[in-house]
């Protein structure tokens, strides 16, 4: 099902959630809504799933008009944060409950059966008998997916899917959804503000800020071309020079970077702490080392620019300087963006 | 060889003396202020024997008196558990204006003596009061009957219900009707299937609560029933008039059946305490424990 978003506006009390937001989903998609807290990817997810109901524009489910549809009569598949399953029902209730209260009636068998087939789909064959605080936090998750699917949404959501889970669960649990995803094809969206699983898991990304869609492409787009200064420190650590723009050349010092389409005048220079070569000598940005940091796969290199600008940058450990080495800092791939 | 025993040092508030003293002022206290008066009333009540208890009993004004009670808690519980859990429904699951203001409001009858209720019901539906004139040209009449002692005993046990369950139901969060709702389940039936589920014992221990308070209240029902014997007496305020006949017996003997329904209420509550604590097999808390190893923020 596609979904398509026009101009949605949500404003809580006094406070502008979510700005003109337009999207277009296509059928099949996995798309990410990756922010900070505070950009309105929640208020965006609970608005297509029927949970919050905009202030202005309009939101489709194919060509239909789903706006003012209640979320009980929308056919969406809500996974919430916390998973919200119910504490008092066994993990096979959970999953059943979907279909028990709905107007096409099911058999006891084929609900039990359905049951059982979703629980081999997310691989937790015998625990239909458990209570959810007898499960791990990995398998909670996976409950609950199963109990948004056995509806047959036309659509999956999910809020933050993996924020309560530690690490490695939350990488497996990341691959594990994206087999999902294609074994199924339902056009799913998902919030987080953790760029890694965004790009990890997502067909598409779409990157918002205080409301606002600033940026949406595949994660090679986004990566690759960071449409601003926000996208590119959001999506990773970035380091910022300020830098003097005049006939569309960036100036640090005496080195000068292309700067396409930029006007004249103070401009920020962004480069990844991974695109840097240290140089005992010959071109680059005068730079001291300040400090090094042992990790387990590389140095991380602080250093101070002549004229005090600090800048951190990732080496091999072979790395032999340390502190108050004088060099250059070579840096490869900038982005310039208007200040 | 001799075993040299090495004293370890006693923790904090361990040091014997300290442990004894304070164990010994509890219990004396607890012997003195709550089981001596209930343990009197026990021996007075049979003083003269159980064929006296039963002549006290079977008395036509005392029988009376325990059916007023009753009646009362028939009409006041039911009643103030639908507006209990109406309010805690109303405060943690929705937002609106006024919503602290309620909140606060709900609380009034904990903090406010109850007589004064009772004398506030008097200006509103007395003779003199603000519907007094209408209700009695219309022959309805509210004080000094029944109606006037259930608006009172409710007034007094408004907060019980809804003061059980508005803390669970904040703990709980919007997020189980939300997902009940949004797997297609109506209003009613999420109510009845997510909801109740998990705030019944809360509920039920609301309820045991507000009954035996309704059946003990005095100050508030003593004002607004007239006292009068055998037609509004409710079986506090039927002691109190036992009491003042010099019919310590009889007085103890219907003191008794309060206590009694005491007891009842104790043994229920700790039942209860007890199902609210073995939450292993069907916790009552919602979204994920914080004991589960998987689950770190």
């Amino acid at each position: 099902m596609k979904i398509r978003l026009d101009s949605v506006v949500k404003t809580f009390d006094t406070f502008r959630a979510v700005h003109g937001v337009s999207l277009e989903i296509e059928s099949g998609e996995l798309v990410a809504l990756l922010g900070p807290s505070g950009s309105g990817k929640t208020t965006i997810l609970r608005m297509v799933a029927g949970l919050e109901f905009p202030d202005g524009g309009a939101i489709y489910f194919g060509d239909e008009n789903a706006t003012d549809i209640e979320v009980r009569h929308r056919g969406v598949g809500f996974v919430f944060q916390h998973y919200a399953l119910f504490p008092h029902m066994t993990v096979g209730e959970n999953i059943a409950f979907g279909m028990k209260v709905s107007k096409t009636k099911r058999s006891t068998v084929a609900i039990s059966d359905r049951v059982t087939d979703l629980l081999r789909l997310v691989q937790l064959e015998g625990l239909q008998d458990r209570f959810p605080a007898q499960i791990s936090g990995g398998q909670r998750q996976r409950v609950a997916l199963a109990r948004a699917l056995a509806v047959d949404p036309k659509v999956l959501l999910l809020d933050e899917p993996f924020g309560a889970l530690d690490a490695n669960v939350r990488r497996d649990l990341r691959r594990w959804l994206r087999k999902i995803h294609e074994e199924l094809g339902i056009t799913t969206l998902f919030v987080t503000h953790d760029q890694a699983e965004a790009l990890d898991l997502a067909d598409r990304v779409v990157i918002l800020d205080k409301g606002k869609i600033v940026q949406t492409g595949t994660p090679e787009e986004v990566c690759r071309a960071p449409a601003s200064a926000f996208v590119m420190n959001f999506l990773g650590d970035a380091n910022r020079l300020k830098v003097t723009v005049s006939g569309e050349k960036a100036h640090v010092q005496d080195v000068a970077f292309d700067a396409p389409g930029i006007a004249d005048g103070p401009a920020e220079l962004f480069f990844r702490p991974a695109d840097v070569t240290w140089r005992e000598d010959g071109q680059g940005i005068q730079a001291t080392i300040a400090r090094v940091i042992d990790r387990p796969d590389s140095k991380r290199v602080l250093a101070l620019t002549v004229d005090g600008q600090a800048i951190e940058f990732d080496t091999a450990p072979e790395f032999p300087f340390r502190a108050d080495t004088r060099g250059f800092v070579d840096i490869r791939r900038p982005r310039v963006y208007p200040a | 060889m001799a075993q040299t025993k090495t004293r370890r040092p006693p923790r904090i508030g361990e040091a014997p003396v300290f442990r004894i003293t304070l164990i010994a002022i509890v219990l004396v206290f607890v012997a003195l202020v709550i089981v001596a008066p209930l343990a009197v009333i026990g021996v007075e009540a049979f003083s003269k024997g159980i064929a006296y208890f039963g002549k006290t009993i079977a008395n036509s004004d005392t029988r009376h008196a325990i059916m007023m009670t009753a009646l009362t808690a028939l009409i006041a519980v039911p009643i103030n558990t639908a507006f209990g859990v109406a309010a805690a429904w109303a405060i943690t699951k929705f937002d609106f204006p006024g919503r602290r203001l309620l909140l606060i409001v709900i609380e009034i009858p904990f903090s406010v003596s109850p007589i004064v209720a009772g004398v506030a019901y008097m200006f509103v539906y007395g003779l003199q009061g603000l519907f007094g004139e209408a209700l009695q040209s219309a022959d309805v009449k509210i004080l000094f009957a029944l109606p006037g002692i259930v608006l009172a005993s409710m007034f007094v046990t408004a907060p019980f219900v809804a003061r059980e369950l508005i803390p669970l139901m904040q703990a709980q969060g919007r997020d189980l009707e939300e997902a009940a709702t949004s797997l297609g389940a109506s209003g009613w039936r999420t109510f009845f299937s997510v909801t109740l589920p998990n705030i019944k014992w809360a509920l039920l221990y609301g309820i045991i609560l507000c009954n035996s308070r309704v059946m003990g209240e005095f100050g508030a029902v003593s004002v607004v029933s007239g006292n009068i014997r055998g037609q509004t007496n409710t079986l506090p305020l039927h002691i109190e008039l036992l009491y003042h006949d010099y019919n310590a017996v009889g007085a103890f003997a219907a003191a008794s059946i309060l206590a009694a329904l005491a007891v009842v209420t104790l043994i229920a509550k700790v039942a209860l305490e007890r199902r609210g604590a073995g939450r292993v097999r069907r916790p009552t808390l919602a979204g994920p424990s914080p004991t589960s190893p998987e689950t770190k923020q």
